[in-house]
């Protein structure tokens, strides 16, 4: 243990708890339009944009009309996206040192669907397959409009709960354009600032070649005298990718990269901006649905599990690799930040990459700042299950919301039939109807996962040439348990609609790039898309004062109740999955078993 | 479903505008005036405005005289093929702890850090002879930095307190005094150590 860590830790929740009540009141002014400072300037805009769209801004929507929009908009995105990844040759407006070549159809789509569901999974290298403009109209704006999209949702799935005796969740295409304008668009444009002050480039310059201070040779034996630094508008993509809760990078190593990522500074911001959304919505959403403690509780049952998650993932890492410490390395801090240095940065140390690890890989987002393949078993295993807990704690920018509460109903579906009783949620009874969304979305995770994930370990497609050298490219690049746990990681996370991976996983070929398509869609829509009816379900309802022997909303024995049917629902679906990769992993690292 | 037909596709394509075009540049456009010299990626350069290298972006040691940083001589060379044949990008090794090539390449540093300095048997910091994650990582830490300072000095004929003060130059603590990790710009170091900044 590392006292700077921890006091790293410590403040970073104390300035997210900090910031939830403010965040909250103002996501629940935004989205019932009620006056901001922003108004003057923005208002004019949204005019202009209804207008144009033929869009009546006071005209509600019934949760499939919701739904139905939804979906249009994100297929439109995706389309959008691809035909500019295709097109990209023809595109780009500056001179880049490599000539930008279309990407496969295989890979396009892949991209196009998993920007459009922000998973932004990434098959690909940033710098040296993109353009600056497929990165900018293409990929920064898909990082603005998806996250706006689910934010949309998860508003809709608030006012479900607020609402009675109502056929209506909002109107789709104000909740996109006040998210757009009002919360990501304000908050990026000042945290990118504060970014490029820090060192993230801002320029359309070409890539930009520099003399080395020592010539090298390479593997080959040939000179080495330069090297080639990629440039661009960085900045612009850096900030949104977090907000959005998107986390694609503009190289490939993501927020590892010195230009993304530059000092302890930008890591706080980058990390705040995943985070301090999500977090709000808490607040949001007790003040909307008029039971303020109940928001403060539901932020309680995330903080405790992000809480456990830094402590066993900074135990993991801090201890370091045994087998580099047998070679007589010092992995001991003390000038330095010892532990499990490979894939770290410096500036970040164990406390600042754990930091970002637990942060992404619970956020929704997969910015990460240093490579997860290269985790101890256990610290990479904390960072998967966040992933299968179902991104609940805090969560995608909107999603995170209504992940919570679907497993919270659970919680009181079974709390209720234990006392027999009808469960009862905010005064809404959780019947027949209900109860079997809420078991929709709660079996489509496994399924999809652990369906995927076997086909890709059973079959040649899936293993690639490490065990079948007839295939021509590898996919599973580490042996052993790890090259199991890098499959299982891939389709966790492209459901969880993530996009953090276990890089080592040669994921650019069509059985990836289609497979895991399959899950992004899956998790994004299959989740969505119950979530809204449950909304126009409980919309319905006329809401009963809470009868006796209901269990209360506001007590602790509520956030235990949730915490436990969490990870109750994960551990049931998935500690075979885990004992295959990290667990045995583990018990081999620290010789347990050979 | 055709009366949200029109909607999606307006919006789509204004809010593309906005979010894809106006806002990047924007962006780009105020940190061009405000901040030029990080906008333009931090490139170092000496009095004759001749490009030196990045102060974000690691180069590659491995002559016994300079700082060495995280780039060791086993593993690849981001950014030095970069041309439209042999692409390399960023990139961590990515491989896991068990790994046998990892030992294997953690065992080829310390050789090349034994062999360059026989008479320094003081354990090697961990950051020293792992991979960063970006391949790119401009610093390395004071300890690491501490165990080169007498290869360094013999090898440059100078004393190690001269070795010391310039890596003292270049070093950063923590931001805030909590955040991050104190760490030493490798290249800065190097640059000075030769004479070309100051």
């Amino acid at each position: 243990m590392n006292v700077w860590s921890y006091a790293q830790y410590a403040l970073f929740l104390a300035i997210v708890i900090a910031l939830v009540w403010p965040a909250g009141a103002y996501l629940a002014r935004v989205f019932a339009a009620e006056r901001t400072l922003l108004d003057p300037l923005l208002r004019p805009i949204e005019r202009l944009i209804y207008r144009a769209a033929g869009v009546d801004a006071r005209e509600e929507m019934s949760w499939q009309q919701y739904a139905v929009s939804f979906v249009l908009f994100s297929a439109g995105g995706t389309l959008l996206l691809y035909a500019l990844l295709r097109l990209q040759p023809g595109l780009h407006p500056a001179d880049p040192a490599f000539a930008p070549v279309p990407l496969a159809p295989d890979l396009a789509m892949n991209t196009a669907i998993s920007f459009a569901t922000t998973t932004t999974w990434q098959a690909y290298g940033g710098e040296t397959t993109m353009s600056y403009w497929s990165q900018m109209v293409g990929l920064a704006a898909q990082n603005f409009l998806a996250g706006a999209a689910g934010l949309a949702v998860g508003m809709a799935f608030i006012r479900g709960l607020a609402r009675q005796v109502s056929g209506t969740v909002g109107n789709f295409w104000v909740d996109l354009t006040r998210a757009t304008l009002w919360v990501l668009l304000p908050i990026a444009l000042i945290g990118a600032l504060v970014l490029v002050w820090q060192g993230v480039p801002a320029n359309f310059s070409p890539y930009q070649p520099v003399a080395l201070l020592q010539p090298l040779q390479n593997a080959e034996g040939q000179a080495v005298t330069q090297q080639i630094i990629p440039q661009g508008p960085v900045a612009a993509l850096e900030l949104i990718k977090n907000l959005g809760t998107n986390g694609g990078g503009f190289f490939n190593v993501n927020a590892a990269h010195p230009y993304e990522n530059p000092t302890p500074l930008t890591n706080l911001i980058e990390l705040l901006a995943i985070v301090v959304l999500p977090a709000g919505l808490t607040a949001t959403f007790g003040r909307m649905v008029g039971n303020q403690r109940h928001g403060w509780l539901l932020l309680a049952v995330m903080v405790t599990l992000f809480v456990a998650g830094l402590a066993i993932c900074d135990w993991a890492e801090q201890a370091g690799n045994p087998r580099v410490a047998a070679l007589g390395v010092d992995i001991l801090p003390g000038g330095h930040s010892g532990g499990n240095m490979e894939g770290k940065e410096t500036r970040f140390g164990i406390g600042g990459s754990v930091l970002a690890a637990i942060t992404t890989s619970n956020g929704a987002t997969g910015s990460y700042n240093s490579m997860h393949a290269s985790y101890t078993p256990i610290g990479g295993a904390v960072a998967l299950v966040n992933m299968l807990l179902g991104e609940l704690v805090f969560g995608g920018l909107g999603t995170g919301i209504y992940s919570i509460i679907l497993v919270a109903l659970i919680g009181l579906f079974i709390g209720g039939l234990m006392v027999g009783r009808t469960p009862e949620y905010l005064g809404k009874q959780i019947t027949v109807p209900e109860i079997k969304l809420v078991a929709l979305a709660t079996t489509i995770a496994p399924l999809t996962v652990l369906l995927l994930s076997a086909l890709a370990i059973a079959t040649p497609w899936g293993r690639g040439a490490l065990y079948d050298p007839q295939v021509a490219y590898t996919s599973i690049f580490n042996p052993g348990p790890h090259g199991f746990t890098e499959v299982f990681y891939a389709y966790a996370s492209a459901f969880a609609n993530n996009g953090q991976n276990f890089a080592s996983l040669g994921a650019n070929n069509p059985f990836y790039n289609i497979t895991l398509a399959l899950a992004m869609m899956v998790g994004r829509f299959g989740l969505a898309i119950p979530a809204l009816a449950l909304a126009g379900l409980f919309a319905q309802q006329r809401r009963k004062p809470a009868s006796i022997g209901a269990l209360p909303l506001d007590t602790p024995l509520f956030a235990l109740l949730t915490l436990g049917t969490i990870l109750l629902v994960s551990a049931l679906n998935y500690i075979p999955m885990l004992a295959l990769g990290p667990l045995i992993e583990h018990l081999l690292m620290v010789g347990v078993a050979n | 479903m055709l009366k949200q037909l029109r909607p999606a596709i307006v919006s789509l394509v204004v809010l593309t505008i906005l979010t894809g075009l106006a806002y990047p540049l924007l962006v780009t456009g105020i940190s061009q005036v405000l901040f030029n010299y990080q906008a333009n990626g931090s490139i170092i350069r000496d009095a004759q405005g001749n490009a030196l290298g990045s102060e974000l972006i690691g180069q590659q040691f491995d002559a016994p005289q300079y700082l060495w940083g995280r780039l060791s001589a086993t593993g690849p060379l981001p950014y030095t093929a970069f041309n439209g044949e042999t692409l390399t990008g960023s990139s961590g090794s990515n491989l896991g702890p068990l790994n046998p090539a990892l030992e294997e390449a953690v065992q080829g540093r310390i050789d090349a850090l034994r062999e360059a300095d026989p008479a320094n048997t003081l354990p090697i910091p961990v950051d020293l002879v792992t991979a960063s994650g970006s391949g790119l990582d401009p610093h390395v830490s004071p300890a690491a930095a501490e165990y080169q300072v007498t290869r360094i000095a013999e090898a440059r004929d100078i004393s190690a307190d001269q070795v010391r003060q310039v890596i003292a130059k270049y070093t950063e603590g923590r931001t805030l005094g909590l955040f991050g990790e104190p760490r030493v710009n490798v290249l800065r170091v190097n640059l000075e150590l030769d004479g070309k900044i100051s």
